[in-house]
């Protein structure tokens, strides 16, 4: 206020100092940061912007799409022809072993039910288009088309035809994310198909995949295929997810470098199949234990990408 | 002489409107959001424009419009709440500082100035990420900064254009 009582001009004012403004903004991000990277409570927030968004997103798939069909009304006849003559090449060399699946499951079926064993859980499965990778380059995920109007959870696996692509780690309402198995902190438990070793296997930087922990004396050699162990109570057992391609044996570490190439086409884009949602294990209970106290529902256990 | 500050041309500029810095944000938005795939190099669109206004307008672009579009890109490209926002209001206030220095400089040596700013805008993303567990993506990463600042020239002249008078000979107009 000043001594003859008028109040300064309007333009003068200019809200707090550049360096207040700054520290409070930077402090509100760093609280966001905090909040989604330990505890991901921003998630409902996450969902309510992206759903806004989702029309732009769409939009600026266009160019992209144009692009690719422009490319696709160019690609010549004979590349399709010779695709088509190779398909069907496959797929007859696929019938025999179709045929015999189909026998083999049935045998299955008695055989397990001879047993009294409980049935292997039908799978349901939906299919699902690869939109595009998303943006962020920390991070190796793709998008794609079915969200949770479609039914799909957060912690579904997902396969293409030649094997285990990922999981599923966020839903949006009309897509989801899909954390690809070659990220650095989407781990898959695993199991090798010649000796049945157990181990869990993580992605590594440039689109390969790494066996970390495993001691430098492991039996593991280059070409050994790796299959889901289905311990995790995400993947079904016996999914392929990738195959040994070296190992470094140093004596110098107590582990073995090990790495290994995914079976899927991972950094492809195509069509995929979003397994659904396998029951959670349930640990077994004891008899006496659960006469003593009332038994709570096990929650499924996931993993969060 | 050139005593006009802004522009190498002695044109006066026209004042910015605020809706068209508005509507410049939200076409490098939609530019940010064409998905590229594994193309490496491309500008951060919405980085630029922001460091564009912040040179030109420090005054009317603020901290806020940037927090606001840095959490809709963190929103809109899957990464941590947070990240965007931290690293765009950075670039914001230094850009914003250094507004009265840039301007004096040609196009060529603005983009100089402009580098490092991007530069460093990127790293700041880098640093929250990996502190937060995340892999780095490689030196090519920081490959967008480069393009984005070879971007500043044809920027300037397109983000200028709505500021433009016609050029009209009046000799007896004293400027």
């Amino acid at each position: 206020m000043s001594v003859v009582g008028h109040q300064p001009p309007p333009f003068f004012k200019r809200g707090p100092a550049p360096l207040a403004r700054l520290a409070f903004f930077v402090i509100l991000s760093l609280v966001l940061l905090v909040l989604d990277l330990k505890y991901r409570y921003l998630e409902l927030a996450r969902q309510g912007v992206a759903t806004v968004l989702y029309p732009l997103q769409r939009a600026a798939y266009t160019p992209v799409d144009l692009y690719e069909q422009l490319g696709g009304y160019f690609s010549s006849l004979a590349a399709v022809q010779r695709e088509n003559v190779e398909l069907r090449r496959k797929e007859l060399e696929s019938a025999k072993w179709m045929l015999r699946q189909q026998h083999l499951e049935l045998e299955n079926q008695r055989l397990r039910q001879l047993l009294d064993m409980k049935a292997r859980q039908p799978v349901t499965s939906t299919l699902a288009d690869i939109l595009h990778a998303a943006r962020d380059p920390f991070s190796r995920r793709v998008i794609v088309d079915k969200g949770s109007q479609h039914g799909i959870v957060a912690g579904q696996a997902v396969v293409d035809e030649a094997g285990v692509l990922g999981q599923v780690t966020r839903v949006y309402p009309l897509q989801s994310e899909v954390t690809l198995v070659t990220d650095k902190n989407q781990a898959v438990p695993v199991q090798v198909v010649r000796n049945g070793l157990r181990t869990v296997l993580f992605g590594a930087s440039d689109g390969q995949l790494e066996l970390r922990f495993l001691a430098a004396n492991a039996d593991i050699q280059p070409g050994d295929q790796l299959v889901t162990s289905g311990l995790d109570g995400v993947y079904l057992a016996g999914l392929p997810v990738a195959k040994v391609l070296r190992v470094d044996r140093d004596a110098a570490y107590t582990f073995a470098r090990i790495v290994c190439e995914p079976a899927a086409g991972v950094e492809k884009h195509g069509q995929v199949l979003i397994l659904g949602l396998r029951e959670a294990l349930q640990r077994q209970v004891e008899e006496t234990e659960a006469r003593d106290r009332p038994v709570k529902p096990k929650r499924s256990r996931r993993r969060d990408g | 002489m050139n005593i006009q500050p802004t522009h190498s041309s002695r044109r006066i500029l026209l004042p910015v409107r605020q809706w068209f810095i508005l509507f410049s944000l939200a076409v490098a938005f939609f530019l940010n959001l064409i998905p590229v795939g594994s193309a490496v190099g491309l500008p951060d669109w919405v980085a630029l424009v922001l460091a564009f206004w912040s040179v030109r307008e420090p005054l009317r672009l603020g901290m806020g419009t940037a927090f606001v579009v840095g959490l809709m890109m963190d929103v809109a490209s899957g990464s941590v709440m947070g990240q965007h926002p931290l690293a765009y209001l950075l670039l914001s206030y230094a850009a914003g500082g250094l507004s009265r220095r840039i301007l004096w400089f040609p196009l060529v040596q603005q983009a100089l100035h402009i580098l490092p700013l991007l530069l460093a805008t990127q790293l700041v993303m880098v640093v929250t990420r990996v502190v937060g567990g995340a892999d780095f993506p490689g030196w090519s990463y920081f490959l967008g900064s480069f393009s984005g600042a070879l971007f500043w020239f044809p920027l300037t002249f397109v983000l200028l254009l709505p500021q433009y008078q016609p050029v009209e000979k009046d000799e007896n107009r004293p400027i």
